[in-house]
């Protein structure tokens, strides 16, 4: 049997033939578990765009909720050819690597800080960045030689942060954000880089976020120079702030 | 209970020892000192209550008027006895007074301390009475109406408006939770004072207020009902205002409170000084209402690493132990904390997570053990995350823990919606009736891995309390040995409402409190 190709302008989900659709959805619908919940459900799962949807699982939550699985096609297609994503375009250097071209482009320390911003009480993201011991088998900025990294941790305000980065002449900030409960981080990312370019900073140092509801595209919107999501490392970072020094001439 | 780690009890009775050393140091700490906090607590246990026009609570008002005459150090229920004595009036219009700029505390003329001492007797016997009332419903209730059975279901609500959480609380009640902990707004320990009012616009959480626990309380006594046991409501009682906390719990009938001794120190960057001092006076609270406290440790493990540091987890347990009984709360009242938050691609990472969980139930056989689920590693991958979790609520029932802290398969994207907190509570039912005697059918091998690794971690944790009772709490703090925390006798936040007592301190509630029932 011949196998068809995959036509990239046409993209659709995968289960187990081509161009099958396959998707998979649950949610909760706010009312008691009941045939009509069920047919609500599936109804809804055809106006989300799949065909021939079946709701294979129907759970009771109690009084006025009810929880479904549902398998469908999905019948919409993405042309995967034309997607262009804004990505952090930096090689990612080994720490020793690093170390190495600070070393050999910037040859003084690198001074950075980094703090979990506004009300957020989340170090893990920071901590994991920055401390010693980093994450996962990578080490964090504080270990690395050639860099001064500082750490201020949690809740810190706007204003402690730039004072900070003043009093130390840092090179760069890294700002985390986990809470991003109702759309919490993004006022808090802005007002940061609203006080750094009333202070003039802005254009002197990198500006970094991330958090696990962060992408790079989001930190650009901000008027950041790079944004970083889960799966990110010491390293990632580390690598993009020292090429982007050296790229703007910083050093 | 029988031993299946067969740890070296000669070893755990030096390392308690050694943990009530370290209590008992700081301790004369404790009893030299008071804070702001402290004394408004004393106020809102006379009943003051309320705000100003501009929202400022009425107990800090009372204190910031005791605190501008330099009073502080004979304690607010001096002062306010004082003027009731007085003026003839009962603490509450006192402190409207004094909000109205019509009374000063400071310029009362002082009366006798015997006087004083019977106006305040009064109306705190009162409030001892009614905390007292409230423990008695509980215990009432979970005899008329039944209780779950150990390990508690325990999951969170966190939409930010409290009749959101309400309504999400009793759909979790109704699919089988026994513990709802309503998540705080992300910035209230960091408050030098106890917001006012329902929260309906929260940020990550509702504010820890009375009128929030009101409202969740009759929620809960109302679902209760329905589902025929007694749901268990949980709040946060840290931060800067921990015993404000502890007495709003008691009066509105709190059940189980996140209470721990070091936990503001390490991880909000509060002073250290005022947290042990705020602590002590939040858990004698805590302890005569009847609350179970939940300690911290498993916030260790999220900023260290839960193989190498496994042993400080345990040395907190000790530590958190010696100062809950200092406060008089009894061990059954004691949820220990403790996480499994080991890498999940570790090899044989389950038996050491095992061990650990073991050697707490050995080491604290009535303690109900605060578990806390995997959240470090948690990724987004929802269903590697149910697995996780699944291996979490395994070790829970093999080991026989107290409160179970639902693992969410959602951790890492959101606080959990309804569904994720439905899928949790099915997980935990199902492992926890499909391996229900696991734990009294299974023993470990002589010298395996399993007792291996607690031997090595009780050591660890014995050798840890050794030293710190050598160098005492404060130096330990100060070196970073808990959570790889470093934090300065002096720096944090909140020192300033520290005040050392004066010889004619006066808060009635120590001793009506310590004195247990009665």
């Amino acid at each position: 049997m011949a196998i068809e190709k995959v036509d990239l302008t046409k993209l659709k989900p995968y289960g187990d033939t081509l161009n099958d659709g396959m998707t998979q959805v649950s949610f909760t619908l706010p009312v008691s578990a009941s045939e009509e919940a069920k047919e609500a459900a599936r109804r809804l799962a055809m106006k989300m765009g799949l065909e021939d949807p079946s709701v294979v699982v129907m759970k009771d939550m109690g009084p006025g909720f009810a929880f479904f699985v549902i398998y469908g096609s999905c019948k919409e297609t993405v042309d995967f050819t034309s997607i262009e994503v804004p990505k952090v375009e930096v090689e990612t250097m080994s720490k020793k690597e690093v170390e190495a071209f600070i070393e050999e482009n910037i040859k003084r320390t690198v001074t950075i800080i980094g703090a979990c911003t506004g009300s957020d009480a989340h170090t893990v993201g920071i901590d994991a960045i920055m401390n010693m011991k980093g994450y996962d088998g990578h080490y964090g900025l504080e270990r690395y030689k050639g860099m001064e990294a500082y750490n201020m941790g949690s809740q810190v305000a706007n204003e402690d942060l730039v004072a900070k980065a003043i009093e130390m002449n840092a090179d760069a900030l890294l700002v985390s954000q986990v809470v991003t409960q109702k759309d919490v981080h993004i006022p808090n990312l802005t007002e940061l880089i609203e006080l750094l370019e009333a202070e003039g900073l802005r254009n002197k140092m990198v500006v970094v976020c991330g958090g696990p509801r962060i992408n790079h595209e989001l930190a650009k919107e901000l008027g950041y120079d790079a944004g970083f999501g889960t799966g990110s490392y010491a390293e990632d970072v580390a690598s993009f702030v020292v090429d982007e020094l050296v790229k703007r001439k910083l050093v | 209970m029988e031993s299946k780690l067969n740890l070296d009890t000669t070893m755990i009775e030096e390392a308690r020892k050694a943990a009530r050393s370290i209590a008992e140091d700081v301790q004369y700490f404790i009893d030299e000192h008071t804070t702001v906090t402290v004394e408004r607590t004393v106020a809102r246990l006379l009943g003051i209550d309320g705000t100003d026009d501009t929202d400022n609570p009425l107990p800090n008002i009372v204190v910031d008027n005791i605190k501008h005459g330099g009073g502080l150090g004979k304690g607010a229920a001096f002062w306010i006895g004082n003027a009731m004595v007085s003026l003839k009036v009962g603490p509450q219009e006192i402190a409207e007074g004094i909000a109205k700029g019509e009374i000063d505390l400071m310029k009362i003329p002082v009366e006798k301390d015997k006087e004083i001492q019977s106006a305040i007797m009064e109306v705190a016997e009162k409030m001892v009475k009614r905390i007292k009332k409230n423990r008695e419903r509980r215990d009432h209730d979970k005899e008329l109406i039944g209780d779950g059975d150990k390990p508690y279901l325990y999951v969170i609500v966190a939409t930010g408006n409290i009749y959101e959480d309400a309504m999400q609380a009793k759909s979790a009640a109704r699919q089988g939770a026994d513990i709802i902990a309503v998540i705080r707004s992300t910035a209230q320990s960091l408050l030098d004072y106890v917001p006012y009012g329902p929260t309906t616009e929260g940020f990550g959480g509702t504010y820890a207020t009375q009128e929030n626990f009101r409202i969740m309380r009759e929620a809960l006594d109302e679902v209760g009902e329905e589902v025929g046991k007694y749901i268990h409501l949980c709040n946060y009682c840290s931060g800067l205002c921990m015993p404000e906390i502890a007495a709003m719990g008691a009066i509105e009938r709190l059940d189980v409170m996140l209470n721990d001794a070091l936990y503001g120190i390490l991880f909000r960057d509060i002073n250290m000084q005022r947290t042990l001092v705020d602590q002590f006076f939040s858990r004698i609270i805590n302890g005569y209402a009847g609350i179970m406290i939940n300690t911290g440790e498993d916030n260790y493990l999220t900023t260290a690493d839960a193989v190498e540091e496994a042993h400080t987890v345990l040395a907190s347990q000790f530590i958190n132990e010696q100062f809950a009984l200092k406060a008089g709360i009894p061990e059954e009242q004691m949820g220990l904390g403790h996480a499994f938050e080991m890498k999940p691609d570790l090899e044989n990472g389950f038996l050491w997570e095992l061990a650990q969980a073991q050697m707490a139930r050995e080491i604290f056989p009535k303690a109900p053990l605060k578990y806390m689920p995997p959240t470090k590693f948690k990724t987004g991958d929802i269903f590697k995350g149910h697995i996780q979790d699944a291996m979490f609520n395994m070790i829970s029932i093999w080991t026989n823990q107290g409160v179970q802290l639902l693992g969410m398969m959602t951790e890492a994207i959101h606080t959990p919606h309804i569904q994720d907190r439905a899928l949790a509570i099915e997980n935990a039912k199902y492992i926890f009736n499909n391996c229900k005697d696991l734990g009294s059918e299974i023993s470990f091998k002589e010298g395996g891995i399993i007792q291996g690794r607690a031997k090595e971690v009780l050591s660890k944790a014995h050798d840890l309390l050794e030293e710190i009772q050598r160098n005492g709490i404060f130096k330990t703090i100060e070196e970073g040995k808990f959570g790889g925390v470093k934090r300065s006798r002096t720096g944090g936040k909140g020192l300033d409402g520290v005040a050392k007592k004066d010889s004619g301190y006066y808060n009635p509630f120590i001793d009506l409190m310590l004195k247990g029932g009665e």
